[in-house]
């Protein structure tokens, strides 16, 4: 008797160990990067572009860049994927062909970041003649993102219970009209939460945007979408690597990588605002 | 006064895969009338009944044989539109499924895909149909509220109203009334018998006193095979089949 009790004392002391080592690794991460890089932050640091070689001024064109690029992202990503998740699980007959398509996207989520480089590099840079630009950097990180969303899309698109698509089917709507008028609207909030991590998880890639989208040095903001630019997480790493004076730069550095943080946390929390909201709204 | 045949089917067979769910049945539904189908848990009669506006269709490696009309159409005939006929056998679910929109919204729902847009013409349908499913008293101030904070019962005959308000002439019920409350179950009954002076009802029930009581014929499925099929007084009073009087009695099922 007693023993059993130990037992699952112990057990529910390692389980519960475990969970807090994630909240754990996140404090001890930001706190890493706060206490070193929030001197950095000033004006100038988020509203100037770099100077001398980068050890001085700020990070603007980063900034810019980095948001240009999600905007891209976003605009490939979430139509294609969203649209191939309503196809895959309300459309479809399931056969072969839909588990084939289904092995494609399982394993475009596998191939590693910086085959994606490649293959932008190859195909929108070269093949398609854009060039190093924001266009081809938002479309390499669109295609890297869209297995995220199409799951995040099938998820929410299962969690609709089929009673609801009969309902209104037995009412003599189409299968579009379900799908537009009740599906969607039911599955949104989670195809946005869904989406919306995807993306900020996109906006932290350097891999696919260091041949295709970002530069290691460009003053000027983009002007069309087929300029080059600067992005926050390729600038930490060519602050911290191939800087002229690295020690200088240090603190600009870890100023970079605070700004890329709050700004990935900023739109994780836009998306649980966004997802609660919904939630409310639909009372589900 | 003998009514004419709105709905039939004449030798129908459904399979899941190799599974055959129906078994050649052939059962005719008189216009405005309300049959009922009994019969134990798994007898497919939930299956016959969603075969009447197709909506089996849904499940894939399904298959259907024979006929089943309405009036004179073939329904499984390739060349009709399924979502007309749809339109015109409407179905209410065993569990009240009101859509997470306003209680307005739900019954104007099936007016909008349909292509109404004269808003008049929505208010007053939307009206005319809560009243029909007498649920009218007890949401008319509320109308904009969120149809999930009605009552179960509320939510059910919504859905009633809901399906109504796009005029079907035929109304499939599968077992309406059990997720609900003996009152509310009450409520229900009573309607069903309200509508049945104007459209044709075919309701599956687990519930044997249920279908004695709002039902004019009933039919006694089992495993997948229709046993008997007769007026209601009939079938409940003077069963032709042994099998019928076990059931109706309680010796098995």
């Amino acid at each position: 008797m007693r023993k059993r009790l130990f037992l699952q004392k112990l057990w529910f002391t390692l389980i519960k160990m475990a969970a807090w080592i994630n909240s754990g690794a996140l404090a001890v991460m930001v706190y890493f990067i706060v206490s070193r890089g929030w001197r950095a932050i000033s004006w100038e640091f988020i509203s100037q572009a770099p100077r001398e070689s980068m050890t001085q001024g700020g990070i603007l064109p980063c900034i810019v860049g980095t948001i240009s690029l999600c905007l891209i992202t976003i605009l490939v990503a979430l139509p294609i994927g969203v649209a191939s998740a309503i196809y895959l699980n309300e459309y479809a007959t399931q056969g072969k062909m839909v588990r084939l398509i289904r092995l494609g996207i399982n394993n475009l989520a596998g191939v590693p970041s910086i085959v994606f480089g490649l293959f932008g590099l190859a195909f929108f840079c070269i093949v398609l003649n854009m060039g190093v630009s924001v266009a081809a950097g938002g479309l390499t990180l669109g295609i890297m993102t869209l297995p995220v969303i199409i799951g995040a899309s099938e998820e929410a698109l299962k969690t609709v219970p089929n009673t609801y698509r009969e309902a209104s089917l037995a009412m003599g709507a189409t299968r579009w009209q379900t799908i537009r008028r009740i599906v969607l609207p039911m599955a949104f909030p989670g195809i946005i939460t869904g989406s919306i991590l995807g993306i900020s998880r996109a906006a932290g890639e350097t891999a696919p945007i260091m041949y295709t989208g970002a530069v290691f040095f460009t003053p000027d903001l983009p002007g069309s979408i087929l300029d080059e630019v600067m992005a926050l997480p390729y600038h930490i790493y060519v602050l911290a690597t191939a800087g002229t004076n690295i020690e200088a730069t240090r603190p600009l550095q870890y100023g970079t990588a605070l700004v890329l943080i709050l700004l990935i946390l900023s739109m994780n929390l836009a998306a649980i605002i966004i997802r609660s909201k919904m939630r409310k709204k639909l009372r589900i | 006064m003998e009514n004419n045949i709105k709905m039939h089917t004449r030798d129908l067979d459904f399979f899941y895969g190799k599974f055959q769910a129906i078994d050649h049945i052939s059962l005719d539904f008189l216009e405005k009338r309300v049959t009922a189908l009994i019969g134990p848990s798994g007898c497919g009669k939930s299956t016959y009944l969603r075969c009447l506006n197709r909506m089996n269709d849904l499940i894939s490696g399904t298959r259907v044989k024979g006929n089943a009309l309405l009036d004179d159409m073939d329904i499984y005939d390739p060349a009709i539109d399924v979502v007309n006929l749809r339109r015109r056998v409407g179905m209410v679910f065993q569990k009240p499924n009101p859509f997470p929109k306003s209680i307005f919204e739900n019954i104007a729902y099936g007016l909008k895909v349909n292509g109404v847009r004269d808003k008049a013409k929505i208010t007053q349908v939307v009206e005319k149909s809560l009243k029909q499913a007498a649920i009218w008293d007890e949401v008319k101030d509320r109308l904009n509220e969120s149809a999930l904070g009605l009552s179960g019962g509320q939510q059910q005959r919504l859905c009633i109203a809901r399906a109504l308000a796009v005029d079907p002439e035929v109304l499939l019920m599968d077992e309406p009334a059990s997720a609900l409350d003996p009152i509310a179950t009450q409520k229900i009954e009573a309607l069903i018998t309200e509508l049945s002076s104007k459209l044709t009802i075919i309701i599956v029930t687990h519930n044997m006193q249920q279908a004695a009581r709002v039902s004019d014929r009933t039919a006694f499925f089992y495993m997948g095979k229709l046993i008997e099929v007769n007026d209601t007084d009939t079938l409940f009073t003077k069963p032709e089949l042994k099998q019928t009087e076990d059931y109706i009695t309680g010796r098995f099922g």
